[in-house]
């Protein structure tokens, strides 16, 4: 007779966790079944771990997690060929508690996050995959896994199976993204000594920098490339949307080849020793993209429901505390001795007036006016390097000269008109 | 049908790296795994337990977290196990870590008498292969290594038929029960162990023995104190140097063989 738990979530990356630890440190009996050799050796990410999110499941969990540097600067770039215009701020409050957020290696953080699930009381199961829900009289009673006898059972099942939810797709909660609504990322790990690391990013021991970059890191197409520095190694990588990697016919590990080589970039991490190759797709269709997240006993999180911000690489934030929210209503619906549909949708109205939501909705419209309007990435950046060097170079013409000349260049390269549009265009798709 | 398998701890030596200063391995490059021939000893047991029925358990010694072998163990099928650690256990080499193993399993005994012990036939950390003769000396019973088949049990007249590897061939055996075999890859694939199983090992707790656990232990023995093999040097092996390097088509390349080995017949020579 298979066993039945109070309940099965269906991952151990943040989302999964941060529910089966909350669920089981309020004593309800869990399941969780994971993929990977272990947790976190098939899950990809940059690497910036937000302190908000983290806390309201451990408090103080810096204390004991094995996290990389508290980031203290954060950098943007918008880079041409062989120039970039920067922005960003560095303030060493990030350097004490509370802290902001933290450069992370997931194969590390994860197996530790999962541990604290299972000193809770959690039952981990790792290298199982499970195959599909089991479902009767439109219920979720379960899953099935690839294992022999692998039928379980539980009054909640949490589907915190990452971007590519198979259970999600089973269930029919979404479908197979489009090429648009996923962005391919590709990013090694390199070692590096930890006086290289502070000398080259102006850090000490325990301060890390994070440098997002745009423009002809994805030779102008739409996506970002990113260098976060850890204790003793550097993650670099890049991402696309899947349909700009189609369009251009670019393959991904030449993109990161080229951003490693991009003289804007090598001497950062020349030296270095390639540790670790990853790769792996993100939800970037926002809040369109968001699927139905609750069904008769069944919760979606995380990756799975899509909630990822873009445009601030905030995802695993949103994973952690969409985990949280659904532990909280699995107690609820607990008590009340009510796993129905109805009854779960306390989750879906958690995480809509939460700023998980309301962030993808303010967000709503910007890949798609950015994956629309290749100009921004292609023509605005380069220009807007252009009018930096022209400004900055002294050559025995006037700045108020200068100014008109950029200015001229600028209208005259797109039109006055065309110029007044798109900047319009892109303050309304992230006002 | 009590059968105990003798599990270690080790470091995947298919990644460790080699400190090359000291030449030791850097344990902390690999993770710890549970001893890939010993994988397959448990797997054996459950073979044995699936036709004549009994109960299987695992020992081990090594340090605390070595639980995790145990708990694996009984992913595979093993029905609970125990671990020895101890810091008086510490630094043992081979004849140190079988009389350890030996006084546990005189423990182990105490409570439910052993018919089959079953080991793997080394360690892919140490490769020595001595740990499990030794057992078998200490218990005085019989040792049969290389084993890749265990053909026959029967449990009357307490006799048992296996099938061991030897160079060139294999011979078969039959010996008395209890005794000590220790196994080699081919005696069965490792299965994808059942759900149920995975469920139980995540909750299994092993029962976990200190040296005061054990009924008359001579300290002497134990860890490095027991322990009277010296290491004299250790060395990466240098990489192989000369050969030749055929060239031109499969066929030409096979003709090229068969000329040198024709003139070189000492090459081919049967001892």
């Amino acid at each position: 007779m298979p066993e039945k738990f109070d309940v099965i979530v269906v991952g151990a990356g943040p989302a999964g966790t941060s529910c089966a630890y909350t669920c089981a440190k309020n004593g309800l009996k869990v399941l969780q079944i994971e993929r990977g050799e272990y947790p976190g050796s098939k899950n990809v990410m940059g690497g910036v771990l937000y302190r908000k999110q983290m806390e309201e499941i451990i408090p103080e969990f810096w204390k004991e997690a094995p996290l990389e540097r508290p980031v203290v600067e954060q950098r943007f770039w918008m880079m041409d060929k062989e120039s970039a215009v920067s922005f960003g701020y560095k303030g060493l409050e990030w350097a004490k508690e509370p802290y902001n957020n933290f450069t992370v290696l997931r194969a590390k953080f994860d197996q530790w996050f999962a541990g604290k699930g299972v000193e809770a009381g959690v039952l981990l199961i790792n290298e199982t995959v499970a195959t599909e829900c089991i479902v009767e009289d439109g219920k979720v009673v379960g899953i099935k896994t690839d294992r022999p006898d692998g039928e379980v059972y539980a009054d909640v099942t949490v589907l915190a199976d990452g971007v590519n939810s198979l259970l999600g797709k089973q269930l029919g909660f979404h479908k197979e993204f489009r090429p648009d609504e996923v962005a391919l990322t590709v990013m090694e790990v390199i070692n590096l000594s930890k006086d290289k690391i502070n000398d080259r990013f102006n850090l000490e021991d325990n301060q890390g920098c994070t440098i997002e970059i745009f423009g002809d890191s994805t030779k102008g197409n739409l996506g970002t490339a990113f260098i976060y520095t850890n204790k003793e190694s550097i993650n670099i990588g890049v991402g696309t949307t899947l349909s700009s990697m189609i369009s251009s016919r670019m393959k991904p590990y030449d993109l990161l080849d080229y951003l490693k080589n991009h003289p804007m970039v090598r001497n950062l991490i020349g030296g270095g020793e390639p540790a670790e190759y990853l790769a792996h797709l993100i939800p970037e269709g926002g809040y369109h993209s968001v699927p139905k997240v609750a069904g008769n006993g069944v919760l979606v999180v995380g990756d799975a429901a899509q909630l990822v911000n873009a445009i601030h690489r905030e995802g695993s934030n949103m994973a952690m505390a969409s985990g949280r929210m659904a532990a909280e209503t699995i107690m609820e619906a607990h008590q009340a001795g009510d796993f129905s549909h109805e009854f779960l949708n306390a989750y879906r109205d958690k995480l809509y007036d939460s700023f998980i939501i309301k962030d993808l909705k303010k967000y709503k419209n910007a890949t798609h006016v950015f994956e629309h309007n290749p100009q921004y990435f292609k023509e605005y950046v380069p220009m807007l390097n252009r009018a930096a060097s022209k400004f900055f170079t002294v050559d025995g013409s006037s700045k108020k000269t200068k100014q008109k000349q950029i200015i001229k260049t600028m209208t005259s390269e797109k039109g006055t008109i065309k110029l007044i549009k798109d900047v319009y265009k892109a303050w309304k798709a992230v006002k | 049908m009590h059968i105990v398998v003798c599990v270690k701890q080790v470091p995947d030596t298919k990644i460790i790296k080699i400190n090359p200063k000291t030449n030791t391995l850097d344990r902390r490059s690999a993770p710890a795994i549970l001893n890939p021939y010993d994988a397959h000893a448990v797997q054996a047991a459950v073979k044995v337990k699936e036709e004549y029925g009994g109960l299987i358990s695992v020992l081990s010694m090594g340090p605390p977290q070595a639980v995790e072998i145990i708990k694996k163990s009984v992913e595979i099928g093993a029905d609970g196990g125990y671990l020895i650690t101890d810091r008086a256990f510490a630094g043992a080499d081979t004849l140190a870590t079988s009389y350890a193993l030996f006084k546990a399993l005189d423990r182990i005994s105490k409570d439910k008498p052993i018919d089959l012990i079953i080991c793997g036939k080394h360690a892919i950390d140490g490769d020595t292969g001595q740990v499990g003769p030794g057992i078998a000396r200490r218990l005085d019973i019989p040792p049969i290594t290389n084993v890749i088949e265990i053909s026959d049990i029967d449990l009357k007249i307490r006799k048992v038929r296996v099938k061991r590897k030897i160079i060139n061939g294999y011979e078969r055996i039959e010996t008395g029960l209890p005794c000590l075999l220790t196994v080699e890859k081919e005696i069965n694939p490792i299965e994808y162990s059942p759900l149920p199983n995975m469920i139980r090992a995540a909750r299994y707790q092993p029962v976990i023995w200190a040296v005061s656990d054990l009924d008359e232990v001579d300290r002497t023995q134990l860890g490095l104190k027991g322990s009277p093999t010296i290491v004299g040097k250790m060395f990466t092996p240098p990489k192989p140097e000369g050969g030749h390097v055929l060239e031109g088509t499969p066929s030409e390349q096979a003709g090229q063989i068969v000329e040198v080995l024709l003139k070189n017949k000492e090459l081919f020579s049967v001892n």
